[in-house]
């Protein structure tokens, strides 16, 4: 019975949905106060059924209910409670719906926190957010219904994909749909902006903190499935171009261009068009991100083709909010260029090229990996796109922006001061030029590395003359507002990924050996000494569990523990063993035993040394801590209506004239 | 064997192959440090054809295997990586390659980026060229809050 009233309160929400995406957009285009007033109440209770469907998924998983085709699919009775909820969103269905529900936990905040906002405009933008939740709550019931029936009861259920129990699953999803969600404020804040014609420029201002926390999010996002993969996968990459990652990754880099977007358009009125432009793409990219993993037409267009419904929804979907957005876009967009004028050596050029450099390598990432599908589809034979093609244009494209990054804050509104400007150059550039030479000497003439340490010095060192600049020159109280010590945190952490990347790309040491009990391997400075292999088990897996001890020049660092785990159903998963360090990682997973009736005897390994691999993520935790923090900003949350909408038509007005 | 047909094999492939997530730990006794390193570049670059997103460096399904003890067959006997690659494309079409080699069905993948560039550019450089000429700008009066 349960699983029904699921069933029934997605109905319900569908229903509040609906309700919450015309009456307000029809009172706001007929200036009725009552309907205006539907969408606030709308949202709640759409959101209260949503959690509820969500939370008898939940139960459904955590009582064992068999009877629901999901469960039973996702879970069995050995699978411990924690991977049980996490299995909630492990399939297509699941995630569905938690999509929908992390779509109304941002509606909810959001009718929560715009009550400083004007009526009109609230309402139109409840009204989008709405008609995003109408699309994803029909997907649902009409072609993934999570509550689906399965009778007879099954005794057990199947496994839950080994590769998803694991810590970084229960919490990757959750939060990269909270960053691919989030865009959709933003894209709400746009289309009603659009909508509501001329009237409302403030709106940048308002969608700013929502746009920088969803980007944060993103980031946190991105970084836990880069962990995850790592340590689950146990190929030791942290990034393999693969189409579901390039999926996440698209929003991700326009949602960086448009954070700078929406500052120039606030500060300065400039770029209005491009603002609204990018935050569609943003969020239209989160779309077919979330339709790329989900539909399977990444596996071939021959699945997609296998659920017809499915893929022709998607499709239909994707079309009328992609096609919707652009066709309004093209109507309604401010065709004279507003703003006050820039110069070519200000903040304004800067921005604009960064954010062409951040545009193009989306689209560059979308163009690698929709082109073996058009290819596919066009009968031009079956192509594989690669780290190769990615690893080559990515840099490339990232290279200005490294290069341009430390002017940044040094670069004023309007026109800069050109020795300012140089003063900058030299500094960072002798102190990159300096690192690059200091590292010379550790890194046996390895040029990436080289690179890696020059870019990271430039970068940082930008970053860290600004900070002092600022502590010298300003009095205590006004040195870093929010909004500009999220900027230095977030920019800061592109020095300490740049580390990362270049340092473990071109220093790790991989080795697969074979090795008898007793006998050592010497990678990259350690010795990895084998010590056999055990029996273990866990909650729902058994394992062969080696242990492997490792010295440098003698002394002990670290005993390891890398598992070959078999699951309830006969599922295969190695279990590396990591030892973590802040300069380096060492890295151990268990093949197979050289004679399969002989465990104890030899086994085939592969080692590895990752040097300042962390670097990595915790640079994209410093970026998103940076979106975080300006989010946070009072400016953002204090009520000057009255002064926002001044200071943006003012200059609008004067360039007009 | 026609087109068709070995896309069709293929696809049977994938179908039978298992989704074993073990991983591929594969110790092969190469003649030294580089040859190793040469071995690890190469398979990493080589698509393994049964599996979903995996090369072969990686891959643990008996195709990959059988393919990279080709692969390092090759080498043995003196192939450059261009000749084994060759020797692959020959036999699984350039599906096989994660890299894939400039042609006319793949010139828009390697030129479209640059394009779409140019393209902005152009914009970007047009937009600057206009906002400067709009007005006399004028630098702002920096008072340290308007950064």
């Amino acid at each position: 019975m349960t699983p029904e009233l699921g069933q029934l309160a997605l109905i319900l929400a569908l229903l509040l949905a609906l309700a919450q995406s015309i009456l307000p957009l029809l009172g706001a285009w007929r200036g009725n106060r009552a309907l205006m007033a539907v969408a606030r109440p709308a949202a709640s209770g759409q959101a209260v059924f949503v959690a509820l469907a969500f939370a008898i998924l939940v139960w459904a998983f955590l009582h064992f209910d068999f009877s629901v085709q999901y469960v039973a699919d996702n879970s069995n009775l050995q699978l411990p409670w924690y991977y049980r909820i996490a299995a909630v969103w492990g399939a297509h269905e699941g995630s569905m719906l938690l999509w929908v529900l992390i779509l109304n936990v941002w509606t909810v905040a959001l009718a929560l926190f715009s009550r400083q906002l004007p009526d009109v405009f609230v309402s139109r933008v409840l009204s989008v957010l709405g008609i995003i939740s109408v699309g994803f709550l029909c997907f649902i019931l009409f072609t993934s219904n999570p509550f689906g029936r399965l009778l007879p009861m099954p005794a057990d259920g199947a496994d839950l994909n080994p590769v998803l129990q694991d810590p970084g699953m229960t919490f990757h999803p959750p939060v990269l749909y909270m960053g691919y969600v989030g865009f959709s404020v933003a894209f709400a804040f746009s289309i009603a902006a659009l909508l509501g014609g001329s009237m409302e420029q403030a709106w940048v201002r308002w969608a700013r903190p929502w746009t920088n926390a969803a980007w944060g999010f993103l980031s946190c996002g991105i970084v836990a499935g880069s962990w995850w993969a790592y340590a689950e996968l146990g190929w030791g990459g942290w990034w393999f171009w693969d189409p579901v990652e390039n999926a996440s990754f698209m929003p991700w880099l326009v949602g960086v261009a448009l954070i700078h977007a929406q500052a120039v358009t606030e500060k300065r009125g400039s770029l209005r068009a491009w603002t609204i432009l990018l935050s569609l793409f943003a969020f239209s990219l989160s779309l077919l991100g979330t339709f790329l993993v989900r539909s399977g037409i990444l596996t071939s267009v021959h699945a997609f083709a296998s659920d017809p419904r499915r893929g022709t929804y998607i499709l239909c979907f994707l079309a009328f909010v992609v096609g919707g957005s652009l066709l309004l876009y093209a109507l309604r967009a401010p065709k004279v260029a507003g703003g006050r004028a820039f110069a070519l050596v200000s903040r304004e050029s800067a921005i604009l090229i960064g954010n062409l450099m951040f545009t193009v390598a989306a689209a560059m990432v979308l163009l690698g990996t929709l082109f073996p599908l058009l290819g596919d589809a066009l009968n031009l034979g079956k192509i594989s796109v690669g780290p190769p093609y990615f690893g080559l244009l990515f840099p490339l494209l990232m290279l200005p922006v490294v290069l341009l990054l430390p002017f940044g804050p040094y670069l004023r509104w309007g026109k800069s001061d050109v020795p300012v400007l140089k003063q900058v150059l030299a500094r960072a550039g002798i102190a990159a030029a300096a690192c690059a030479i200091l590292a010379a000497f550790f890194v046996q003439g390895q040029l990436k590395a080289i690179a890696g340490v020059a870019c990271a010095a430039w970068v940082g060192v930008g970053v860290v003359l600004y900070i002092v600049k600022r502590a010298r020159e300003m009095p205590r109280g006004r040195r870093y507002p929010a909004e500009m010590a999220g900027m230095l945190l977030a920019h800061f952490g592109v020095a300490i990924f740049l580390i990362g990347v270049l340092l473990s790309e071109s220093l790790s040491v991989t080795r697969d050996v074979r090795m008898s009990p007793g006998q050592v391997a010497a990678v990259g400075g350690y010795e990895f000494r084998f010590d056999g292999v055990t029996q273990t088990t866990g909650p729902n897996w058994e394992a062969e569990q080696g242990v492997v001890t490792v010295t440098r020049n003698g002394a002990p660092v670290a005993v390891m523990h890398p598992q070959k785990r078999t699951y309830t159903h006969e599922q295969i998963q190695t279990e590396s063993a990591v030892d973590p360090g802040i300069t380096r990682d060492l890295y151990v997973a268990l093949g197979e035993p050289m004679d399969a009736n002989h465990i104890e005897g030899a086994w085939a390994l592969r080692l590895y040394t990752k040097p300042f691999i962390r670097w990595i993520w915790g640079g994209g935790l410093f970026m998103m801590l940076g979106g975080f923090v300006s989010a946070a900003d009072r400016r953002f949350r204090v009520k000057r209506d009255a002064e926002a909408t001044q200071t943006i038509t003012t200059p609008a007005q004067e360039s007009r004239a | 064997m026609g087109k068709a047909l070995r896309a069709w094999v293929l696809l049977m492939l994938i179908a039978i192959a298992g989704v074993a997530m073990a991983q591929a730990i594969d110790p092969l006794p190469f003649r030294d440090h580089g040859e190793e390193l040469r071995f690890q570049h190469l398979t990493s670059e080589l698509r393994c054809l049964v599996c979903q997103d995996e090369n072969l460096a990686d891959s643990n399904a008996d195709f990959a295997r059988d393919l990279r003890h080709k692969v390092f067959e090759l080498m043995q006997q003196g192939k450059s990586d261009a000749q084994i690659k060759q020797y692959l494309v020959d036999r699984y079409s350039d599906f096989v390659l994660y890299d894939p080699p400039v042609n006319t069905r793949t010139w828009l993948l390697w030129f479209g980026p640059l394009l779409i560039l140019i393209a902005g550019g152009c914009v970007v450089g047009y937009t600057i060229r206009k906002r400067s000429r709009a007005d006399t700008v004028a630098a702002p009066t920096d008072n340290g809050d308007d950064w």
